[in-house]
């Protein structure tokens, strides 16, 4: 979707501001708000592609007006609303109602750190042969789908080079959609700065972006 | 006042903190109540991401390429076997590649989408990371952004900014800083800051480390 989340190349945010001695947390919420997401994305209810997309899916003003936790929070109340897990009611009387569905598998804590360590790999076995190599020049197309994509619309439509070939990755257009994994070539395309920036770019900058092959047309 | 986006609530005032507060507690309580979270699993999970996991993992990574061109050679063939030998491997950091500073280029690593980050050897992002302000600019005016971190890089030198748009994950490794020959290790270690590793900023010199 053509969303706030999508940021590159755009104005008035303002300048970085590093934190000195940053903590991992700034508050005892966010703690508990990392954990319970992380928690319930063990359960295998749903996916990281859809996990994204539940952040990014709402009104511009909202996403920016949330601090990067309290878009996690909403994320997941808005998952556990969809998968019928947590009703709007419970959420908003603070306590369980009625037998819960059950969920296909409950993070323990003795295996937190084999789960974390194993992670989920995006990686699938190709089935058909890559259509691009190294050095290959491509356009990232120009498309605009209202679900989830990970083509940054500041690349859409503009001219680069293929940089290296990743391997078969799932697809999250479709793996967010709940409508399979559906694997994809998955390549480093490389942009020079003037292409994506116009004449007054930094003429030593160069761009790349993951990007799996049906964003991708021959050039 | 001004919005501040994606920006942390770094004080707890306000009704609107309070409320985000409460919901937290609550969704906790009710998951908890229905069996799908286990508080101590809960606990363990943050305890791992403040304690054990975090930027020392990949300085390790980076002093071990400086000081071993056996292992640099690995990290650049096989970087997610090379980097998991040394024990750091899985959640956010399943595919990785370690892209590697020369005095022609400088790499620098941002997730304009969301928050990309390679959790197994930097642990979880800097809030600067994930903000408006750094996800916007990186793409567009590396240097300008690169400036506010007080690095000031050659106008010859090539930047190379690499937007984790899918699920593999960047690390880079800067240039080891002279003066350094015949260090251990752990030594060098020691000079890898986070920063370095992301491409805001440069490795300590032996005399800043000192």
């Amino acid at each position: 979707m053509n969303g706030a989340h999508d940021m590159g190349g755009v104005h008035g945010f303002g300048p970085v501001e590093p934190e000195p001695n940053e903590p991992v947390f700034h508050a005892e919420w966010e703690r508990r708000a990392f954990a319970i997401t992380v928690a319930m994305g063990a359960t295998g209810e749903w996916n990281i592609d859809m996990s994204r997309f539940a952040r990014e899916n709402r009104a511009p003003a909202d996403y920016l007006a949330k601090s990067y936790y309290e878009l996690w929070l909403a994320g997941l109340e808005a998952l556990l609303a969809e998968c019928r897990l947590v009703s709007a009611e419970e959420l908003a009387a603070g306590r369980a109602g009625g037998s819960p569905r059950p969920v296909k598998r409950v993070l323990a804590a003795d295996d937190v750190d084999q789960v974390l360590s194993r992670g989920t790999v995006a990686a699938r076995e190709p089935t058909t042969p890559a259509r691009f190599k190294p050095g290959d020049r491509v356009r990232a197309r120009n498309m605009h789908p209202s679900g989830h994509t990970r083509l940054p619309r500041y690349v859409r439509g503009h001219v680069g080079a293929i940089e290296r070939v990743h391997g078969c990755h799932v697809f999250p257009d479709s793996n967010a959609a709940r409508a399979g994994e559906n694997p994809q070539w998955l390549y480093a395309v490389r942009f020079e700065g003037r292409e994506l920036w116009g004449a007054e770019s930094d003429p030593k900058l160069k761009v790349s972006v993951d990007a799996w092959e049906p964003y991708l047309e021959p050039a | 006042m001004s919005v501040q986006p994606l920006h942390p609530q770094h004080h707890e005032h306000g009704s609107e903190l309070s409320e985000t507060e409460l919901r937290v507690r609550a969704l906790e309580t009710i998951l908890t109540e229905k069996g799908y979270v286990d508080p101590a699993a809960l606990d363990r999970l943050i305890e791992t991401y403040e304690t054990k996991v975090g930027p020392r993992n990949g300085a390790r990574v980076v002093a071990r390429a400086w000081s071993n061109p056996e292992y640099r050679d690995w990290l650049r063939q096989d970087p997610t076997a090379a980097i998991a030998a040394i024990g750091f491997a899985g959640r956010q950091s399943e595919h990785m590649l370690a892209v590697e500073n020369t005095p022609k280029i400088h790499n620098m690593v941002v997730c304009t989408l969301c928050s990309c980050y390679p959790w197994a050897v930097l642990g979880l992002p800097p809030v600067w990371y994930k903000s408006a302000p750094y996800r916007s600019r990186a793409v567009v005016d590396p240097r300008g952004v690169l400036r506010e971190f007080g690095l000031k890089l050659p106008e010859e030198t090539e930047i190379r900014v690499w937007d984790s748009t899918a699920e593999v994950r960047y690390l880079v490794v800067p240039m080891r800083p002279a003066g350094t020959e015949g260090w251990s290790e752990e030594r060098l270690a020691a000079l890898v800051t986070r920063d370095s590793m992301i491409g805001t900023g440069l490795p300590k010199s032996p005399a800043e480390a000192a």
